[in-house]
């Protein structure tokens, strides 16, 4: 079709923006030929592709800790962009944890300049808590962190997303090639979001690579990276089977709380995290399950290898993974037609147009503090450092029927019940019941379940009394002191702010 | 009861401490290292002397590496740290309780 423009065109038009055709490729480059339709998004190396991202000084960045402590993304990208020169950097990653330590470096020069986490753990947490930034860190929720990017507070420039697999259009995956993390919930909802999506791939294979958990309607880049995490780290700290006594002690005490809640019956759904006692429940469950031809409906989370054992002997019909906490679980994914894969969006915002997490039975969670209103505090220890995440607590804790929290009364000397909790993550209103290996406490919120479980001749009492059975084990701890300086501001999954975090002194 | 020898109780594990006592002309030195030092600092080394004056010792090195033991298993193991460096016991143990 040439030289058409006069018959084929008219004036009137220009005034209504309109343009005449002026050939296939020349509003649309890439389309000219297959070398350019199909490859256009390959990047050399790293530095080509944060070239041709076109972040610049300032600008937001993002990344998903799918690989926990094996991720091998978040330092390399940081450390190839400060090489680079870039600075006043805002970090978006879904979680920072202990290996993150290299970042220290990082934001002392000038780099990263605000951070946006669920949490963080390890030597850069005691740096920050210590004072290490001139703005304190937002600590979000799973949930909290999509509503924050959807109400246009948390927009990322940048995506640099670690996949194990990719083809030369973005298809990706983290349940096939060598340094698989399983789901990539996480990853999903950048993906979804970010104005430019770079994906890091360990292995290139051949178009159309297949299931895509990021499609490529959602990649703008991708380059190939030797790798991207060790996923037999994905797990350190999650033991998988507790022979502590006092932990199966908690566990059997949460297990005999559920099945006598009121809540276990036939296609009840549940959560469970990564803890040890949390894994142990588990197992307890399984014998009361089977025992009284209970099964069921769907497991959410954060999915271990202990849950995926009851889905494959059939106890649980699905299960909905927005992380995959162990490598049994990763290979789950990829083999069991009932194990799906979610994003955070779809697991906890709840601003989303349907989380899983508002249709939770029970959720079984940690705690580093509680407190006599049952606020709980997963983010600073009693030293007031930070050393934990918010996660999907406070989001889950809103949504189930039965939030459970699970600790020991006392850790080492540090009591777990206490006054007031040093920091507030998730709001005591929606916690159920406390286990802990001293005996069990009911949210006064919740007097038919107190009845229930009283009932069935649980170790019931109230919060005050496990506090003050803690207080004459271990003494009245003296108040921590803390300085002015914010350090941390801790963001409820609405986006309001539910507590404050300051800098502690040397 | 003096203390004539240098002597070790305890362990490094989690709600244990290590103590270390070592003869002393005079006065009791008590180094302390704790976990918990913010929160229990004080109370551990209230503990400690107290537990040392019971005992009759006013003369000695006390090193405390401690890691959130509870004040049964402070007393315990100094109890047992100076019953090791001691040229005698001579303690009430009635009083020790």
């Amino acid at each position: 079709m040439t030289n058409s423009t006069t018959r084929r065109f008219a004036d009137s038009l220009r005034e209504q923006a309109l343009e005449p055709f002026s050939g296939v490729a020349a509003r649309i480059a890439h389309v000219a030929t297959a070398e350019t339709r199909h490859e256009r998004k390959l990047c050399k190396n790293l530095e080509d592709a944060i070239r041709a991202s076109g972040l610049k000084d300032g600008m937001t960045i993002s990344f998903h800790h799918g690989f926990r402590e094996g991720d091998k993304t978040i330092n390399m990208v940081v450390a190839k962009l400060a090489e680079m020169g870039f600075r006043d950097l805002t970090l978006a990653p879904s979680s920072l944890l202990s290996c993150n330590t290299p970042l220290i470096e990082h934001i002392r020069a000038g780099v990263i300049r605000r951070i946006y986490t669920s949490g963080m753990r390890g030597k850069l947490a005691e740096a920050i808590s210590h004072g290490l930034m001139d703005e304190p860190v937002h600590i979000h929720s799973h949930g909290g962190r999509v509503h924050l990017m959807d109400r246009g507070e948390l927009q990322v420039d940048v995506a640099f997303l670690g996949v194990s697999t990719a083809d030369a259009f973005g298809n990706a995956n983290a349940v096939s090639g060598l340094s698989r993390c399983g789901s990539l919930g996480y990853a999903m909802v950048d993906a979804a979001r970010a104005k430019t999506v770079v994906l890091l791939a360990e292995t290139l294979v051949p178009y159309p690579n297949a299931p895509a958990s990021i499609r490529q309607d959602q990649v703008d880049l991708v380059v190939q990276v030797d790798q991207i995490g060790d996923p037999t780290k994905i797990s350190v700290g999650a033991v998988r089977m507790t022979s502590n006594p006092r932990e199966l002690l908690i566990s059997r005490f949460a297990a005999d709380v559920i099945e006598h809640s009121g809540y276990f019956e036939d296609g009840f759904s549940l959560q469970t995290g990564s803890g040890a006692s949390a894994t142990a429940v588990t197992r307890f469950l399984e014998t009361r399950m089977v025992k009284k031809g209970i099964k069921a409906g769907f497991a959410l989370g954060g999915i271990t290898g202990s849950i995926v054992d009851l889905h494959q002997k059939g106890l649980i019909a699905k299960l909905y993974d927005t992380q995959s906490f162990d490598a049994q679980a990763a290979e789950s994914l990829r083999v069991n037609p009932g194990h799906y894969e979610i994003s955070t969006n779809t697991y906890a915002n709840p601003t989303s147009k349907g989380a899983f997490s508002d249709w939770v039975n029970v959720v079984i969670l940690s705690a580093l503090e509680i407190d006599l209103d049952f606020n709980v505090n997963v983010i600073t220890g009693s030293d007031g450092v930070m050393r934990g995440a918010s996660g999907g607590h406070s989001d889950v804790a809103a949504g189930a029927n039965l939030p459970i929290v699970v600790a020991p009364l006392i850790r080492s000397r540090i009591p777990m019940v206490v006054e007031h909790v040093t920091t507030v993550v998730t709001p005591g209103e929606t916690i159920g019941v406390l286990v802990t290996d001293h005996g069990i406490a009911v949210n006064p919120n919740r007097p038919d379940l107190a009845a229930r479980l009283k009932e069935a001749g649980l170790p019931v009492f109230a919060i005050e009394e496990l506090y003050q059975r803690s207080l004459a084990l271990t003494g009245t701890p003296q108040p921590i002191k803390f300085l002015d300086k914010l350090v941390g501001v801790i963001r409820y999954r609405d986006g309001s702010v539910v507590d404050v975090v300051r800098q502690v002194p040397e | 009861m003096k203390i004539v020898r240098e002597a070790l109780a305890g362990t490094l594990e989690s709600s244990d401490l290590m103590v270390r006592i070592a003869p002393r002309d005079a006065g009791l030195e008590i180094v302390l290292q704790s976990e918990v030092i913010h929160q229990f600092g004080a109370q551990i080394e209230a503990v400690a002397r107290e537990t040392l004056e019971k005992l009759g010792i006013d003369a000695a090195q006390v090193i405390i590496e401690d890691k959130g033991a509870l004040d049964c298993v402070i007393r315990a193991r100094l109890q047992t740290v100076v019953r090791r460096a001691a040229d005698e016991w001579t303690a009430d143990w009635s009083v020790l309780a």
